[in-house]
C-alpha cells in the first residue's frame, strides 16, 4: 500500500470527560461540525462533548470558546508528516 | 517500496499554563471550574492565563478576585492571589502596585462589584491613571445571590426585583462603565468586547491580552468590560444566551474600543516607596524624648525570656473589661512585646455583655484570637460559665466572686477566687476591681516590669487620682495572689 494515498485529518480535538459540562458551545462553534454530544453521562452527572472521529482541521476555535480551563486539546498534524502527505496542500495550512 | 507513515501530531490548544492542575476547592469538584455549564467566566478566566503565559508574568502576577461568581478565582490561578471585599478590587490593587511596582495587578470584577458597590474605587483608581490591569465581566445581573437587577440590567429585562422588567422610572439606565470611564484623562486603554460568537470572542482574547501588556509597558489604567453570558440566570442554554450576548445585549453596550492612548502614553515612573519606619520620627519632626525608638525595645525583648500569653476577660460593660485588657496590651507593646488587643462587645453601653482576647507575645502574633485562654478573667458568674471551659489545662481562672461556682471547677485548672469588689471598695472605689485582678494576672504571668504597667497607666488613665487608686489596687492584687496562692 502506497503511504500518500491515505489521507490524514489535519487536526484533532480530544475532550476531557471529567472537566466536560456539555454546555455545547465547541459543538455550535465548529466549523466542520465534527464535535457531538455523547449521550452518556460522566461522573457528575452531565453528558459531554466528544470528538466524531474524522473531520478536524485543528483550528482551536472549540478551545477557544469552551468556558472550562483543560476540557478541550487540540492537536495539529506536525508539519513534516502533514508534508509527507501528497497533494494534500496542508504545508500552508500549517504554516 | 511501501511504508506507513504514522502521523504525528502535536499539542497546539491546551490547558494555560497559569491555571493550576487540580483545584483544591473542595474533595469532590477537583476536575472542573463551579461556574454553570456556559458561563462567560470560564472563557474569560482561560484568555486571561493565556494572556499570562504568553507575556511570561506568571511569577509575578497577582489577581485580585472580587465577590460573585468569580470570588473563587483563586482555586483556579496559579499566581498570587488576593481577595477583596465587595467592590475593593480597584483599591486593593492600588494598594499592592504601589508597594509591589514590579507585581503585575490584574483587577477582576463583576458587574454587580464593578458598577454597584465598587463605583467609587473603579472610578477613583480609573481617575488617578493607576497602572493596573481591571477585567470586567458584565452579564447584567446580580448571579451569584440570584438574580438581583444590578446597575447594568437591560431596560426591560427581568429580574427577581424587577419582575415587571427594569424600568427607568425605578431603576434608571443602564450604566456604560466604558463610555463613563473613558470621559477621564487618566486611562489609556479602555475596549468593550463580547462573547457572543467566534469573531467576538477571538477579539475578547486580543483585548485582554493587550490590557495586561500595558501594564507589563508600565503605560497605566486599563480596562477590558466583556459581554459574557449567565444561562442560568437568563434562563437560556449556553448557546441561546451566547446569541443574545449579540443579538440583545450588544444593542444597549455597544463593542469597540473607546480609549486608546497606548501610542503616545510613556511608561509611568512608580511611585517612590514609602520611607522607612525609622525616619518616621525625624519626618514628623518628633524630638521628645518620651517616645523611645521601637528598635530598642526590640533589643530588650531579645534578651527576655520567651511570653506567649493568651488572656480573655470578659464581664458586663462598666465593669472595666476592655480597659484592663487594654492597659495589659499597652505594658506589653511598652516592654517591646508584640501585642494584640480585641475588643468584643455587644451594642449596649453599659450592663451588656463585653469581653476582650488580649495576646502578649516576644514572637509575632500569629491572629488575635483568644479560643483556648491562658488566663481568664471572669468579673461576674455568667462570663465564668460562658468561657470557663475554654482554659487551657494548666492555666488560670480568677473569679469576681465569693464563692466558686461548683459545677464550674475543673481539676486541670488553677483558680483564684476572691469578692474583688468588694477589696477594691476597701481600698477606695468598687470600679478598680479590675485593676485588683490586673494586678493577680501579672504576678501570674511573670511577664511585663512594673516600669511598663506604670507607662501604661500614665498613658491610658487620665486622673492622677485613679492613676494613684489603680496603682494601690494593681499592688492588693499582687499581695492577693500570693497570700492565695504560694504553694498552689
Amino acid at each position: 500500500m502506497d503511504a500518500t494515498a491515505v489521507k490524514h485529518d489535519r487536526g484533532k480535538m480530544c475532550v476531557d470527560e471529567n472537566e466536560c459540562k456539555g454546555c455545547g458551545l465547541c459543538m455550535e462553534a465548529c466549523p466542520p461540525k465534527v464535535i457531538a454530544m455523547s449521550d452518556h453521562l460522566n461522573h457528575y452527572g452531565y453528558k459531554t462533548a466528544e470528538y466524531c472521529g474524522e473531520g478536524c482541521t485543528g483550528c482551536g476555535i472549540c478551545f477557544m470558546v469552551c468556558p472550562e480551563p483543560g476540557a478541550i486539546t487540540v492537536m495539529r498534524l506536525k508539519a513534516k508528516a502533514a508534508a509527507a502527505v501528497s497533494g494534500s496542500g496542508l504545508e500552508g495550512a500549517n504554516a | 517500496m511501501s511504508s506507513v507513515i504514522i502521523p504525528e501530531y502535536e499539542v497546539t490548544h491546551s490547558r494555560p499554563n497559569a491555571f493550576n492542575k487540580s483545584y483544591e476547592r473542595k474533595g469532590e469538584l477537583k476536575h472542573a471550574t463551579h461556574y454553570c455549564p456556559g458561563c462567560g467566566h470560564g472563557n474569560v478566566h482561560k484568555m486571561l492565563a493565556e494572556a499570562i503565559d504568553q507575556l511570561g508574568i506568571q511569577d509575578r502576577t497577582i489577581l485580585i478576585s472580587p465577590v460573585g461568581c468569580s470570588v473563587f478565582a483563586y482555586y483556579y490561578f496559579d499566581v498570587g492571589n488576593v481577595q477583596a471585599a465587595h467592590g475593593r478590587a480597584p483599591a486593593v490593587a492600588t494598594a499592592m502596585k504601589r508597594s509591589r511596582p514590579e507585581s503585575i495587578l490584574i483587577s477582576y470584577q463583576g458587574d454587580g462589584d464593578l458598577t454597584a458597590i465598587g463605583a467609587a474605587e473603579i472610578l477613583h483608581a480609573a481617575n488617578r491613571g493607576e497602572n493596573i490591569t481591571v477585567i470586567f465581566v458584565n452579564n447584567g445581573i446580580y448571579s451569584m445571590t440570584g438574580g438581583q437587577v444590578a446597575p447594568t440590567t437591560l431596560v426591560g429585562q427581568k429580574s427577581t426585583t424587577t419582575p415587571n422588567g427594569r424600568s427607568i422610572e425605578n431603576e434608571g439606565y443602564p450604566m456604560r462603565v466604558c463610555e463613563l470611564l473613558a470621559t477621564l484623562e487618566a486611562p489609556v486603554y479602555i475596549e468593550r468586547v463580547g462573547l457572543g460568537d467566534n469573531k467576538q470572542i477571538a477579539q475578547a482574547t486580543r483585548a485582554i491580552k493587550r490590557a495586561v501588556e500595558n501594564q507589563s509597558k508600565g503605560l497605566g489604567f486599563s480596562l477590558v468590560e466583556v459581554l459574557s453570558p449567565c444561562p442560568t440566570i437568563w434562563k437560556m442554554s449556553a448557546v441561546d444566551a451566547q446569541h443574545w450576548v449579540r443579538g440583545v445585549m450588544e444593542k444597549t453596550y455597544p463593542l469597540g474600543v473607546y480609549c486608546d492612548k497606548t501610542k503616545d502614553a510613556h511608561p509611568r515612573t512608580p511611585h517612590a516607596p514609602a520611607p522607612p519606619l525609622s525616619e518616621l520620627r525625624k519626618i514628623m519632626g518628633i524630638t521628645s524624648e518620651e517616645i523611645s525608638a521601637p528598635e530598642v525595645k526590640q533589643e530588650i525583648a531579645a534578651d527576655k525570656k520567651k511570653v506567649d500569653l493568651h488572656v480573655r476577660v470578659a464581664g458586663f460593660g462598666g465593669q472595666g473589661v476592655l480597659l484592663l485588657g487594654e492597659i495589659l496590651a499597652e505594658a506589653g507593646l511598652d516592654a517591646g512585646m508584640q501585642v494584640s488587643w480585641l475588643p468584643s462587645y455587644g451594642p449596649e453601653m453599659r450592663s451588656g455583655t463585653s469581653n476582650c482576647h488580649v495576646r502578649i507575645s516576644s514572637e509575632s502574633i500569629d491572629s488575635p484570637l483568644v479560643a483556648l485562654p491562658d488566663v481568664l478573667i471572669a468579673m461576674n458568674e455568667p462570663s465564668l460559665r460562658k468561657f470557663d471551659a475554654s482554659v487551657r489545662p494548666g492555666g488560670w481562672v480568677l473569679y469576681n466572686g465569693d464563692t466558686f461556682p461548683g459545677d464550674c471547677e475543673r481539676k486541670d485548672v488553677n483558680v483564684l477566687a476572691l469578692p474583688f469588689t468588694n477589696i477594691a471598695l476597701e481600698i477606695g472605689d468598687a470600679r478598680a476591681a479590675n485593676m485588683v485582678m490586673l494586678g493577680a494576672l501579672l504576678e501570674i504571668a511573670d511577664a511585663l516590669p512594673q516600669a511598663s504597667i506604670d507607662a501604661a497607666l500614665n498613658r491610658l488613665v487620665k486622673s492622677k487620682k485613679w492613676i494613684e487608686l489603680d496603682e494601690r489596687a494593681l499592688q492588693m492584687g499582687r499581695e492577693l495572689y500570693h497570700e492565695a496562692c504560694v504553694g498552689v
